[in-house]
């Protein structure tokens, strides 16, 4: 991806695909609490997500992962009650800062969601590229191509689909909907990739490939995966974080660190328990 | 591998001999309707005939009573003549029916952007209590009878629009629509009688009386919008316009289609309002800011009371024309919302 563009990098004003080809970012959340409406739902959640590494948050339903998960990218201010404390910082610029822009801060911190919702309409090759059309990157057709086949690939469903990029998106099965997803949010380069419960609707073996893609995209992109699943937690991510709230409180980290040692050696009793399948 | 092959031999045929003839043939299903079910469709089924049987009833009727007119002068002539005298069997719908559709398109043209723009104001930045406000404002906008706003139309919007029509003319006169006979831009005291009771303005009013639906036809679809897709669209960076663009307005399609048709065929078959408004002429009128309209509902309506006999027959044979208009109209309508690939139907 890197290499990629290399050739037309030179004398160009216009923002073309070049630009958008980025490193991976470090992100830090920093005394995060967040409420619906009266309802407190994190309660000073800080954690630090390292550039390039896979971070998990893992913990029962109901705990505020998801929710902190958005706040990471900014869909959180979309529900109209959603209001939250702290700061988000992407390589120590605050994504909340009035400067800010909300839709550079989504281009650079993308989101796949537990649902795969592909455009339904669009062709596989316009999906792959909606979000270029939908930043206004303009890009020659030999870009696009290049471009649909790099993000595919490494989404790894180019194999399945490279003869009928023409169909539409809501064509394809549930597990190669939500591949098409991650291959349309890698597409626009972005510099951290969410991910909400990315295989809680799929079946084993589109799970294994979506596990392989995010295996593979390790360096390229920050990822953050939300996820149910323990050995999913603990067969993709070098970093974890668990997330509980007790009965009526809201959620905070219990438990933070490397994705090893905690599977291992828990330090503390819930995550112990919460690991080993005890409760959650 | 054996155990594969029982199980498939389980599954499938046997074809070797010891399994014997295969007398096996699908055996019939008889299902037992209950009572609720069987009641149900009588009286959901009993309500779609009779529908049907009234529209049927109406075409008939309409066709029966107009045989004898359209006889009279003949279909082709029926369908060229412009004037309309019964009395000395000259007549024919061309200059109305032509009327009806300019009056519906111009209604069409400022209609389709303006509700559009509401709906889309409606579903996507207006919040709250605003929007619950706005939404029943339409809806009583649709409850307005039609000829009050007939009556609005001519005796406030008609003064205010002809300067509007008056400048229009003026400057865009060279298209031939635009044009109007007899006007003089240079003469200081113009005639603005030229500029009223034309197409133009029945058309305006008409516009205000199919906005409501088109806009709640538009607005239910756009609502419909998956939130999934709302959020993937955003999770890309996407503006609020480019969200809309790529997943309100595709989605949206069929209804916006929809509502345009609905609009559509209100527009040809509204009659107060026009008859109001326009100043009947009986040629055809391209100069749609130019005094002097019709329609086929106008027609009906004014000559109605005066007519009986072969006279009221010549009334029932363009009224079946526009009974045949309308009628295509709405199943090009079905054909096109059946056909355009719409993102409501991908998500059942």
């Amino acid at each position: 991806m890197k290499t990629l563009f290399s050739a037309r990098t030179e004398n160009h004003d216009e923002p073309d695909l070049v630009e958008h080809v980025q490193q991976p970012g470090g992100l830090v959340a920093d005394n995060i609490s967040a409420w619906f409406g009266d309802h407190k739902v994190l309660d000073r959640v800080s954690l630090s997500m390292a550039a390039g590494e896979v971070t998990a948050l893992i913990g029962p339903s109901g705990c505020g992962k998801s929710t902190f998960l958005r706040i990471l990218n900014r869909m959180h201010e979309m529900i109209p009650s959603a209001s939250l404390f702290g700061e988000v910082r992407l390589d120590g610029d605050d994504i909340y800062a009035p400067s800010q822009r909300i839709t550079s801060a989504r281009r650079n911190i993308g989101m796949v969601f537990q649902k795969a919702n592909p455009f339904p309409a669009m062709s596989i090759y316009d999906n792959t590229i909606s979000g270029l059309k939908l930043a206004g990157i303009r890009a020659t057709r030999a870009e696009k191509d290049l471009l649909v086949e790099d993000s595919l690939r490494k989404a790894s469903l180019w194999d399945e689909v490279k003869d009928r990029l023409e169909q539409p998106g809501g064509g394809l099965s549930g597990g190669q909907q939500q591949r098409l997803c991650i291959a349309r949010s890698l597409a626009v380069s972005p510099r951290v990739l969410l991910m909400d419960e990315p295989c809680s609707a799929l079946d084993p073996t589109s799970t294994r490939r979506v596990e392989e893609t995010i295996e593979s995209l390790r360096g390229q992109v920050t990822v953050v995966i939300v996820t149910h699943n323990m050995q999913q937690a603990a067969r993709v991510s070098s970093q974890c974080a668990f997330f509980l709230a007790a009965q009526n409180t809201p959620g905070v980290i219990v438990e933070y660190g490397a994705t090893e040692a905690m599977f291992a050696h828990p330090q503390d009793d819930r995550t112990s328990d919460y690991v080993n399948g005890r409760f959650g | 591998m054996t155990a594969i092959s029982e199980t498939a031999d389980v599954t499938t045929r046997p074809d070797y001999p010891e399994a014997g003839a295969d007398t096996a043939s699908p055996r019939l299903i008889k299902q037992v309707r209950e009572r609720a079910d069987r009641t149900f469709r009588l009286v959901s089924s009993t309500g779609g005939v009779i529908v049907l049987a009234i529209m049927c009833l109406v075409g008939i009727f309409l066709t029966v009573n107009a045989v004898q007119a359209i006889a009279a002068v003949g279909p082709v002539e029926f369908l060229t003549t412009q004037e309309w005298s019964p009395e000395t069997n000259h007549f024919g719908i061309a200059a109305v029916l032509t009327g009806t559709v300019l009056i519906a398109l111009v209604a069409l043209v400022v209609a389709l952007p303006l509700s559009l723009g509401t709906s889309l104001f409606i579903t996507e930045v207006a919040r709250g209590g605003f929007q619950r406000t706005l939404v029943s404002i339409v809806d009583l906008m649709a409850a307005v009878p039609s000829v009050v706003y007939g009556l609005w139309g001519l005796a406030f919007l008609q003064n205010n629009v002809i300067g509007f029509a008056k400048w229009l003319s003026t400057w865009f006169g060279w298209i031939p629509i635009f044009a109007v006979d007899g006007a003089d831009p240079a003469n200081p005291l113009p005639n603005n009688a030229l500029y009223g009771s034309s197409t133009f303005i029945a058309g305006l009013v008409v516009a205000l009386m199919i906005v409501p639906i088109m806009t709640s036809m538009m607005r239910e679809s756009f609502s419909r919008a998956p939130i999934g897709e709302r959020e993937g669209a955003y999770a890309l960076g996407a503006t609020r316009w480019g969200m809309i663009r790529s997943v309100v307005l595709p989605f949206g399609k069929g209804g916006v289609i929809g509502g345009t048709m609905l609009g559509l065929g209100r527009a040809l078959g509204e009659t107060i309002a026009i008859y109001l408004i326009i100043s009947p002429i009986f040629a055809i009128n391209f100069h749609i800011l130019q005094k002097g309209s019709n329609s086929v509902a106008a027609l009906i309506a004014l000559r109605y009371g005066e007519s009986n006999g072969f006279t009221m027959s010549a009334l029932m044979a363009a009224g079946l024309a526009l009974f045949i208009l309308t009628m295509i109209v709405n199943f090009t309508a079905s054909t096109i919302i059946g056909r355009s690939r719409s993102g409501a139907e991908s998500e059942a």
